[in-house]
């Protein structure tokens, strides 16, 4: 007798050629991406056609955030931890190990330095919590931010400034961060934008 | 399968597939590239860089020139205003403060067309580097070169303090896109300011006292 049962059509998909396509995804973000930097604020940055990028290496970053506070970062660990103790030197402030372990994974800072032992006694959380309400103190009577870039040089004399503010900041705040950099005869840095087409608007 | 083939009693070894079920595989891909495609930036195409000139040292050099035909002063003011006024400013008569705005029919048609044979010379090399005929630092030299020209236009910018950072840049930005070789960005003065009051009084202002530069 033959077979006269209708053949079920099998439901089982093949997922080879899918896992092909996720892997090749997953090895074309793996080596184009780059780990997004936590920021104390977020920031807008302005938009120019300017197409030079900026190095991955020794690189100070200073944020601006709308209000003109300001935030450092410095991508070398071990820089970061010899600009501390210098600053805290210059302001009498010596650091214990364990705080100046604390700061060396911290990626942003910004908090005078007389508060800067209370804040790394914080929890880590909480530290993210209140870090945006401070910033560094950049006046003519209290410019603790010009102590931290001439240290930051001393320390690295490769060292990079970039200035990435966001696009309301007002001005007298960038002027004041521009002369106190001149003070320090700072007269190269950058400034940070993302990029804008510029056939858009022409 | 296995039960299946017991029931209908088959007694044949059925040779073992090799065939591996992929679908855990793809699962866990796709949560990794989420995961990737959430906590990274792509190799940062967006942070792009402007390098600024010395400051101090530009002033007193751009200084001097500011008689100079060549010089053009950008006042940026608030609420995204921009104002321009060519070579030396006429403080009694208003309409020589001229408002412009940052769009490409404002500051950069007017710098385009004064700064007309840099921009040409520039573009026809823009054009050599894309075919190949001459390399990067050659054209970094030329461009230099050109930029230096004796006639090009002297930017000055001068931002007021209700200016914000965005204005900064897109004057700055103009300077890119002119091919302005020479610009500074200069401490507003008081004369500048009240050239700027005079301009939105119409005018009005005439003949009070100028305040000294």
């Amino acid at each position: 007798m033959p077979k006269v049962k209708a053949k079920r059509k099998s439901t089982v998909i093949d997922m080879t050629a899918m896992s092909d396509v996720t892997v090749l995804l997953l090895t074309f973000f793996m080596l184009t991406s780059t780990f997004v930097q936590k920021e104390p604020v977020a920031v807008t940055t302005p938009a120019s056609v300017s197409e030079i990028k900026i190095p991955d290496v020794n690189v100070l970053q200073i944020l601006v955030d709308q209000q003109g506070k300001i935030f450092l970062n410095l991508d070398k660990q071990e820089d970061k931890v010899a600009v501390l103790e210098a600053v805290g030197k210059e302001y009498g402030i010596t650091f214990t190990n364990e705080e100046l372990k604390k700061f060396k994974v911290m990626t942003s800072f910004g908090v005078p330095i007389q508060q800067m032992k209370s804040f790394l006694a914080l929890e880590p959380d909480k530290r993210d919590q209140i870090l945006p309400t401070k910033g560094i103190p950049c006046d003519s009577l209290n410019n603790q931010f010009k102590s931290w870039v001439r240290n930051a040089r001393k320390q690295n004399s490769e060292l990079r400034i970039a200035i990435k503010a966001d696009q309301s900041t007002p001005y007298p705040n960038i002027k004041n961060i521009m002369s106190s950099l001149q003070e320090i005869r700072e007269n190269r840095y950058n400034l940070i934008t993302s990029l804008k087409n510029q056939s858009e608007d022409m | 399968m296995e039960m299946e083939m017991k029931e209908k009693g088959k007694s044949k070894q059925k040779k073992k597939s090799v065939r591996v079920d992929f679908t855990p595989m793809v699962d866990m891909n796709m949560l990794l590239i989420t995961f990737f495609m959430l906590c990274t930036s792509l190799s940062k195409p967006q942070t792009m860089e402007i390098s600024m000139p010395t400051k101090d040292k530009v002033t007193a050099e751009e200084q001097t020139k500011v008689q100079d035909t060549r010089a053009i002063t950008f006042i940026l003011d608030g609420k995204n205003r921009v104002f321009y006024y060519l070579g030396e400013p006429n403080y009694s008569d208003y309409k020589s403060l001229i408002e412009s705005d940052y769009t490409a029919n404002g500051l950069r048609a007017m710098l385009l067309k004064r700064n007309k044979k840099v921009v040409a010379d520039m573009d026809e090399l823009k054009k050599k580097k894309l075919n190949l005929k001459i390399t990067d630092e050659q054209f970094t030299e030329e461009s230099l070169k050109i930029k230096d020209d004796k006639s090009a236009p002297v930017v000055i910018i001068k931002a007021t303090d209700k200016a914000n950072y965005k204005n900064l840049i897109d004057a700055l930005d103009e300077m890119q896109i002119c091919s302005i070789g020479k610009y500074a960005i200069v401490d507003i003065t008081p004369a500048d300011e009240f050239l700027l009051a005079n301009y939105e009084a119409k005018g009005t202002l005439n003949g009070n006292s100028v305040p000294a530069n």
